[in-house]
């Protein structure tokens, strides 16, 4: 038995996940907590009897919790079903809230899609989006979106605090700032941010997603700061305040609240940590596969996330054949995604979009599974151009 | 919009392919020649312009042919 289980190790590489961006490894804490709650908090907290009340102290305890590693008000945090329905809500809910000063929303160019969708929503239903372009390296034009929120009967502005696709972060102060002279609420999606870097200040409502921290999957936050005009955008419901409908899945915010803390409690170390293997990523990518981008600002950047283009390979065959490899990687290449359309971040940036390559770590990656990785990709690479004839062009 | 010396019909085909056929065939043609290229998938749009500014090429200009089937102009340049 033990003979057969080292050879089979031989041919089958071990697992190297990389997609931590789209969802980390559940954290011990997260597990810990998941299975405590399961036990104990399948109750609806709103009923008035001895399992409900335990309930309620686990969902108010998980609130205070999370409440405070992000520096807010208990009262001003809401539970929401996943990171896409915190953005939902946040768009449309600030948009509804002002509708009386006007229906103008501005945003990024390089909003995730959740953010985008509820403003092609907004836009159907007679509301004006403007999306505010960046430069190569993915940096929000200052001078663009301090015009555009100074404009008549905007209602709400949307800035991502960092790309989830390139890694680059956004001069959130200096966008809250412009919003603060127009008079006009900020809502900052942190979902990459949270749990790992401090949350920069000056935003009215803020979103982020469980999954991205170590959390479990399913349980998004969603932050409304005192005096901020909002209105929910779903039908009533008296759930978290109003603010997101249906009950919480309280075992998962339960593990949700105490993965957060202990991941920002770790955030500085892990930031350290990481991202001297996201600058050996970047710095080998380049110098070892030829042709190749790496994109995203090289400074100011989330620790744990690098994404490069390789010219001339097709982005689907370049995720299968990493993951032939053992390697879990996820692709802003067109034809990884259903739509068949680029992504829109490479697309506002000007960069190469074939053969992309995101690569997000998290904080069971280590150095050896870092140095496996780049051990194998320009060989990976080299095999795929080879096949598709494009070597030398 | 000038005439290009040379099109590419790329149509149907999916990125990178048509980066690979602009790569392929501009070097061929000499230096100060126009080559179009049509190509219908969305990535094209991005990624050609990448290109020539990876290859250090000039890229003209997105155009579109009156049946309105994108089109992108890039003159070798060196
Ligand atoms: C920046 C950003 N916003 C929102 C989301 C959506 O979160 P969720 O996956 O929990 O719906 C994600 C993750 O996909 C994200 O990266």
């Amino acid at each position: 038995m033990r003979t057969e289980a080292i050879a089979w190790a031989d041919v089958i590489p071990s697992p190297v996940y990389l997609d931590a961006a789209t969802a980390a490894p559940l954290h011990p804490v997260a597990r810990q907590a998941l299975l405590a709650a399961l036990d104990d908090g399948w109750a609806d907290p709103d009923r008035l009897y001895t399992q409900a009340r335990r309930a309620r102290q686990l969902l108010d305890a998980a609130r205070a919790a999370a409440a405070e590693t992000l520096g807010v008000r208990p009262d001003e945090l809401s539970f929401t079903a996943s990171g896409t329905t915190a953005a939902h809500a946040a768009v449309l809910g600030g948009l509804v809230g002002r509708r009386r000063i006007g229906g103008g929303l501005v945003h990024s160019a390089i909003e995730h899609s959740a953010v985008l969708h509820a403003a092609e929503q907004h836009v159907a239903r007679g509301g004006t989006a403007a999306g505010i372009p960046v430069d190569r390296l993915g940096r929000l034009d200052l001078d663009a979106w301090s015009e555009a929120v100074a404009g008549p009967g905007v209602a709400l502005a949307a800035l991502i605090a960092a790309s989830h696709e390139v890694g680059t972060v956004q001069p959130v102060e200096a966008a809250a700032a412009a919003c603060a002279d127009a008079g006009v609420p900020l809502y900052v999606d942190a979902a990459q941010v949270v749990g790992r870097m401090p949350v920069p200040a000056g935003w009215s409502v803020l979103s982020a997603s469980a999954r991205k921290w170590g959390g479990p999957p399913g349980v998004g936050l969603l932050v409304v700061r005192k005096g901020t005009r909002w209105e929910s955008p779903w039908p009533a419901d008296e759930h978290e305040s109003g603010r997101t409908p249906g009950v919480v899945n309280l075992p998962a915010v339960v593990a949700a609240a105490a993965s957060l803390r202990a991941a920002a409690a770790d955030a500085a170390a892990e930031a350290a940590r990481l991202s001297p293997l996201v600058e050996r990523i970047r710095a080998r990518v380049v110098a070892e596969v030829p042709d190749v981008e790496v994109v995203g600002d090289p400074d100011h950047r989330l620790p744990h996330l690098v994404t490069f283009s390789c010219l001339y390979v097709d982005g689907e065959a370049l995720l299968h054949a990493l993951d032939r490899r053992g390697f879990a990687v996820s692709s802003g290449s067109s034809c990884t995604s259903s739509t068949l359309r680029p992504s829109h971040v490479l697309e506002a940036m000007g960069v190469l979009s074939h053969g992309n390559v995101r690569v997000s770590l998290h904080r069971g990656t280590t150095e050896a599974d870092v140095a496996r990785f780049l051990a194998e990709l320009p060989g990976i690479v080299a095999d795929l151009r080879a096949q598709a004839g494009v070597v030398g062009l | 919009m000038t005439a290009p010396d040379e099109v590419l019909d790329c149509l149907g085909q999916r990125c990178p392919l048509p980066v690979i056929a602009l790569a392929r065939r501009l070097p061929s043609l000499p230096v100060g020649a126009v080559v179009r290229v049509l190509a219908d998938d969305p990535a094209a749009a991005v990624d050609i312009p990448a290109w020539c500014r990876m290859r250090g090429q000039e890229f003209l200009a997105a155009t579109s042919s009156p049946d309105h089937t994108p089109a992108y102009d890039v003159r070798r340049v060196h």
